[in-house]
């Protein structure tokens, strides 16, 4: 369903993502590993399309459309999700219209009607559940005020509701509590389908332990330098990125 | 600039070529002031001989004044001898015959406002014949209001009804020497409203929903007095979101509130005069006085506006706290886009004890705008306990667009407390970029940020008038986002 050749990118005129090819197919969790500065993020925000990420080779395709052609909001209305790493505040908006006007948007690019009032609020009922997410959550702005662990469930309760067909997680275990951890991984293991695919950028083997991927790749320098099964996971976690430090590497030098 | 941004200024512009060009049936009286003119004006309303007094009085005062310039506003000066003072009410049939004769693209954003239309059809200048329904409806809800007692009138037939009442209060809040453009309002005002809530009455309903038509004719000195008895309460709306056909470039209103013991008023604007094309030439110049006196113990006054046209806005509705434990609040957006311009805030001038004030302003510049909150909050020596909490943010939208902040303290009794926070503040491209990832497209994100930043005064607006005042902001916003 995501299919990515060659892709190179640029960011403020560096070489951060330097010849990627990955494909992720329907109903699989692929994990992306690396470093700091491997390039992980920026391979988030390419797929999501945002400004000052320049491709300068390569394609992504997504059910075989031309990812790369389409804006940001299009992407999103096509079925992709980013949960983000640092999810912004936007005050006084509250949750639950920003929802809606989001789930509104995804339907007027479908030629669907606007949901209904009461169809809207059972799902977002039955999508709390999943999150463990207090109903007042939904009255409060986006974000604003929530401390770490609530923005990256409310990122996911986000997903829940707006159930793309492919998810990308930016380091969604970042700052957690393994309590958090719990009911974020949770939450998307409840929406793993055999119609939806998962990229699940982390740092640390540690998520892993609660959502088992299909497929582990190391991303090192704008790279992917091994593939495995779950199993990689586990052994980068004993042996730490050291190993693959000999190559000298040109986003490290330039990150530095 | 989008198609719907470049409707919007067309439809403004548009008014004009319908054209109030002389008809002969029309009586203006030549351009110019004198008092000769005065007297004019108040002999074609049959006025008693103190109205024409006070005119007179306020006349001569405004011969001594000089025209203000602290205001952080630029416009070429007024030649006050080439504008007309008086013209007779417009005889039906020098506008349009029916809505079918109006610009389509007038017609689309008045749609788009969710205007009934009946009242496109006034806003639009239609011969009042085509529209006798609405006037029904209006005069129906007229005769309610009498039950109650509550006098709500236009300000002509008030001084012939009412004498006594408005003889009490006209000037007792905006004296005729208060300011250069109220001091020539109280010369030359034209007409406007009057509104009596009698002891203990609650006005049951929104005054003006649905008498907009009430200040469509009025002119552009227009006077408004309201009295809130004891007890009594109301809430009243002024303008509407749609842009409003108008050939007159100054205006310069006064608005008086009353309040006595354990009474409330609450006033709402929404104000979308004609802000000038997107080069800054033409629009309303809006230089306005409104204030309201906090007369009795207990007594409330609550402006809340939401400022969006003419190209350059003067205007600080304010409240005098001398009832003990009164209070006053201002809740304002102002949005310069283009060439506008807005030098707008509030003044609490706190008299009695334990009074206390809230003020809170959203200025929201883009293109060439400029938006100035100026404040005055003034703590008198016999103001115990007095308490007031200002709150003022900028919201940028571009380089070229300017937010000052101009707030004035004077605190002369000790046990006051006095809070003052303000924040300027750009949409920032995460937030934008986090909308889009989720479907949203960009005017859509900005216009979900910025009515996020207004939502504290929204909040404050009658229902109705809130969800027009959103809309609005929407159409403000199109083609402001790069």
């Amino acid at each position: 369903m995501l299919e990515i050749r060659n892709l190179h990118a640029t960011v403020e005129g560096r070489e951060i993502l330097n010849g990627i090819d990955l494909i992720v197919r329907p109903g699989e969790v692929h994990a992306i590993m690396g470093p700091n500065g491997s390039g992980k993020s920026t391979l988030a925000n390419v797929i999501a399309g945002r400004e000052g990420y320049i491709v300068t080779e390569g394609e992504i395709t997504f059910d075989g459309k031309n990812l790369l052609e389409m804006a940001p909001e299009t992407r999103a209305c096509e079925g992709l999700f980013l949960a983000f790493q640092y999810p912004v505040e936007i005050p006084g908006v509250a949750n639950l219209y920003f929802l809606k006007a989001a789930v509104n948007a995804v339907r007027k690019y479908r030629g669907e009607p606007s949901v209904d009032a009461m169809d809207f609020w059972e799902l977002i009922h039955q999508r709390m559940d999943l999150v463990k997410m207090d109903e007042s959550m939904l009255k409060r702005s986006v974000n604003e005020g929530f401390s770490g662990g609530e923005k990256k469930r409310n990122e996911v309760f986000q997903m829940a509701v707006l159930q793309p067909r492919f998810a990308v997680m930016d380091e969604t275990d970042s700052g957690l509590d393994i309590d958090a951890l719990k009911v974020v991984a949770d939450g998307v293991n409840a929406l793993r389908s055999p119609e939806r695919g998962f990229l699940v950028i982390t740092h640390y083997q540690r998520l892993l332990d609660y959502i088992v991927p299909d497929q582990v790749h190391v991303l090192f320098n704008g790279r992917i330098v091994r593939s495995g099964g779950k199993e990689l996971a586990l052994e980068l976690e004993e042996q730490g990125y050291a190993l693959y430090n000999e190559e000298p590497g040109r986003a490290r030098r330039a990150a530095a | 600039m989008t198609d719907n941004a470049q409707t919007l200024e067309n439809l403004a512009a548009s008014d004009y070529k319908y054209g109030f060009v002389t008809d002969i049936e029309q009586e203006t009286v030549p351009p110019g002031l004198d008092e000769a003119v005065v007297r004019l004006i108040s002999a074609k309303k049959d006025e008693p001989e103190w109205l024409l007094a006070w005119r007179l009085e306020a006349y001569r005062h405004w011969l001594t004044q000089q025209e203000p310039e602290w205001a952080h506003v630029h416009y070429p000066k007024i030649d006050y001898q080439a504008l007309s003072y008086y013209s007779a009410p417009k005889k039906k049939g020098d506008g349009p015959k029916s809505l079918d004769e109006i610009d389509p693209e007038l017609r689309r954003t008045y749609e788009k406002l969710g205007i009934p239309l009946a009242e496109q059809a006034i806003l639009a200048g239609v011969a009042v014949d085509a529209v006798f329904d609405s006037v029904s409806v209006a005069t129906s809800y007229k005769g309610k209001l009498a039950e109650l007692g509550i006098i709500f009138c236009s300000f002509s037939e008030a001084v012939r009804e009412h004498p006594e009442l408005v003889r009490q209060y006209l000037g007792s809040v905006v004296p005729y020497r208060d300011n250069y453009f109220a001091t020539l309002n109280s010369a030359v005002f034209s007409d406007g409203s009057f509104v009596y809530i009698p002891p203990g009455v609650r006005c049951p309903m929104e005054l003006s929903t649905y008498f907009r038509i009430n200040a469509s004719n009025t002119g552009q000195f227009e006077r408004t007095l309201i009295i809130a008895d004891e007890g009594a309460y109301v809430s009243y709306l002024e303008g509407c979101t749609a842009p409003m056909r108008d050939e007159n470039q100054l205006h310069a209103a006064v608005v008086e509130l009353v309040a006595l013991d354990n009474a409330t008023i609450k006033y709402s604007t929404v104000q979308n005069w004609y802000p000038g094309d997107k080069d800054g030439k033409g629009g309303i110049y809006n230089f306005v006085t409104k204030r309201g006196l906090c007369k009795g113990d207990d007594s409330k006054i609550s402006w809340t506006q939401v400022e969006t046209g003419s190209a350059i806005t003067w205007k600080y509705p304010s409240c005098i706290l001398r009832g003990e434990n009164s209070v006053g609040e201002f809740y304002s957006v102002a949005i310069t886009r283009d060439y506008q311009q807005a030098d707008t805030g509030t003044k609490m001038i706190h008299i009695g004890k334990n009074t206390r004030s809230t003020i809170v302003s959203k200025g929201i510049s883009s293109g060439h705008g400029q938006n100035a909150y100026r404040g005055l909050v003034k703590i008198l020596p016999t103001a115990e306990n007095a308490r007031n909490h200002s709150q003022c943010d900028s919201l940028l939208m571009g380089d070229q667009c300017g937010a000052h902040t101009f707030p004035y303290l004077q605190v002369q009794n000790p046990t006051a407390q006095v809070e003052h926070e303000a924040s300027t503040s750009k949409i920032s491209e995460d937030q934008v970029f986090y909308c889009k990832q989720r479907g949203i497209g960009a005017e859509d994100a900005v216009s979900l940020i910025v009515n996020g930043f207004c939502k504290e005064v929204f909040k404050e607006l009658p229902m109705e008038f809130a969800v027009e005042a959103q809309k609005l902001i929407e159409l403000k916003l199109e083609g402001s986002v790069g």
